[in-house]
């Protein structure tokens, strides 16, 4: 017996849903990676997951990233595509970042020195060392997950990616 | 509450081979097909194999983030050092009835007593983390003991896993092959390019590869930690063997295939919604839910927790949502 598993991608992927016999479907904050990332600009980190001040963001890599930096560790996911990821060691966090969490974009890269570089496939996932400052490429349109914290980069548009009707997927 | 103290095991059945025990009021045994749960005059039973699946969890979760309802009836919530086991307490007909019994537990003793139970009703060749097609059947009388299946140690990584002294890359070399419903997942590792001094720091790792060569079923286990946040994937297959009943809110991302929830009230079991899941979507989970997942091809789940100790009593006391945002 042969077993297919099925990954979504920006290209092809395809929803499930809530039905509710007595609820609100807006309590389950129900959306899909893909989709998100599919109709988002390239590298904006929108929300699609929150549990206090910890998020998820799913984000559309495209072109070059700009730079950015967090005191505390981040941990990024490829969900579709192929991207590089830039790592440089700050030689002074940079000032921004230690004024509150979650990622901050750098207007350019401070003095640093390089780390290393990581190419993502589908399904791997990286660790974006804290007080780093870390950028992306991508060659094609590709979609990012991440483990972070909510930060002035973070985009909150429930009702744009929720499920808001109950509905049978 | 006042602790319950008074644990016992008694002698193998004559029949059937299995000790019965006791843990404060309530009395354990089982035969060929059934585990039987009693208090006083609150008579229940479940098939044994569905009891030592959930028992195993409960064990190996150390009772886990809220409610670990086995089935309808009996189930244990944790108060974190201390664990109240319950029959009916979470049902609606038993309590309205008076029929629900709960008693509470130095959470350390009662791990004691459930451990003791899953060694000596888990027969040779049972694996209770096991999918049903990839292990042996629970029932009959009672034949040798699987304690290499029950004994595995939750894996949780302390920062990613692959980070040098962190959780290890599962490979063939260190007997984790590929499931055979995984047989098709991409193998292969990121590059990586690491400059002297930053070994410790620069890291990434094949996650669909890592699911795909777990070797148990609905057991989520640490792969990425930041603070409280903690990224919990786990691969799918077959019936999550609780209901897990929420003491905080509980995000699920669904990374391979399909899972179809289950969604009953945390209190009274009533339903209240049916969540389907495939790959890319994210759900959060109430916190004043229970929920009970399917998959019939493995799949591949990011289950999400904030860990932080503090949450139940901010549920409990109002101070927080049982619900993870307002929009």
């Amino acid at each position: 017996m042969t077993f297919k598993t099925r990954f979504g991608s920006m290209a092809d992927y395809q929803k499930g849903g809530v039905e509710v016999f007595n609820d609100d479907p807006r309590s389950y904050v129900f959306s899909n990676v893909f989709d998100v990332a599919s109709k988002s600009k390239p590298w904006e980190r929108v929300c699609v997951a929150k549990n206090f001040e910890y998020v998820i963001e799913a984000m559309r890599a495209s072109g070059e990233s700009p730079y950015w930096s967090a005191r505390h560790d981040e941990f990024v996911v490829c969900m579709d595509g192929e991207v590089e990821v830039e790592l440089q060691k700050l030689s002074e966090p940079a000032r921004i970042i230690e004024s509150r969490d979650g990622a901050h974009r750098l207007d350019a890269l401070p003095p640093s020195k390089k780390m290393g570089r990581i190419v993502l496939g589908r399904g791997h996932m990286a660790l974006l060392p804290k007080q780093s400052a870390y950028r992306f490429r991508a060659a094609a349109p590709s979609a990012l997950m991440f483990q972070t914290i909510e930060g002035p980069e973070t985009v909150f548009r429930w009702t744009e990616i929720c499920q808001t009707e109950g509905a049978a997927p | 509450m006042t602790l319950q103290t008074a644990f016992e095991s008694g002698a193998p059945d004559g029949d059937t081979g299995y000790r019965p025990f006791r843990a404060g009021g309530f009395a354990f045994r089982r035969d060929r097909y059934f585990a039987y749960i009693n208090h006083g005059d609150v008579h229940h039973q479940m098939p044994v194999d569905a009891f030592l699946r959930a028992l195993m969890r409960d064990v190996a979760w150390g009772f886990f983030y809220g409610t670990v309802n086995f089935d309808d009836v009996l189930g244990t919530t944790n108060f974190y050092g201390e664990v109240e086991m319950f029959l009916g307490a979470k049902n609606e007909a038993y309590t309205r009835a008076g029929r629900d019994v709960t008693e509470r537990f130095a959470a350390a003793d009662l791990m004691k007593s459930f451990k003791a139970i899953l060694h000596d009703w888990t027969n040779e060749g049972f694996d209770p983390f096991a999918a049903p097609l990839e292990t042996a059947a629970a029932f009959g009388a009672k034949r040798g003991s699987n304690g290499k299946a029950i004994e595995r140690v939750r894996v949780s990584a302390r920062r990613m896993v692959g980070l040098p002294g962190d959780t290890e890359v599962r490979t063939d070399a260190i007997g984790y092959p590929v499931n055979r419903m995984f047989e098709d997942v991409p193998q292969d590792q990121p590059v990586v390019e690491v400059e002297p001094g930053f070994e410790s720091e620069v890291a990434a790792f094949n996650l669909f590869g890592y699911l795909s060569r777990s070797d148990v079923t609905w057991n989520p286990s640490v792969c990425s930690v930041l603070r409280d946040s903690l990224f919990c994937p786990t691969s799918e297959e077959y019936i999550l063997p609780i209901d897990h009943g929420n003491d905080r809110v509980e995000w699920f991302v669904q990374l391979s295939d399909e899972i179809v929830w289950d969604v009953k009230d945390g209190a009274t079991g009533r339903p209240r919604a049916r969540v389907t899941m495939r790959a890319g979507d994210v759900a959060a989970m109430p916190a004043d839910i229970r929920h009970r997942g399917y998959s019939t091809k493995r799949s591949m789940l990011l289950v999400w927790e904030n860990g932080s100790p503090a949450i139940p009593d901010l549920i409990r006391s109002g101070k927080a949502p049982v619900t993870p945002v307002k929009f």
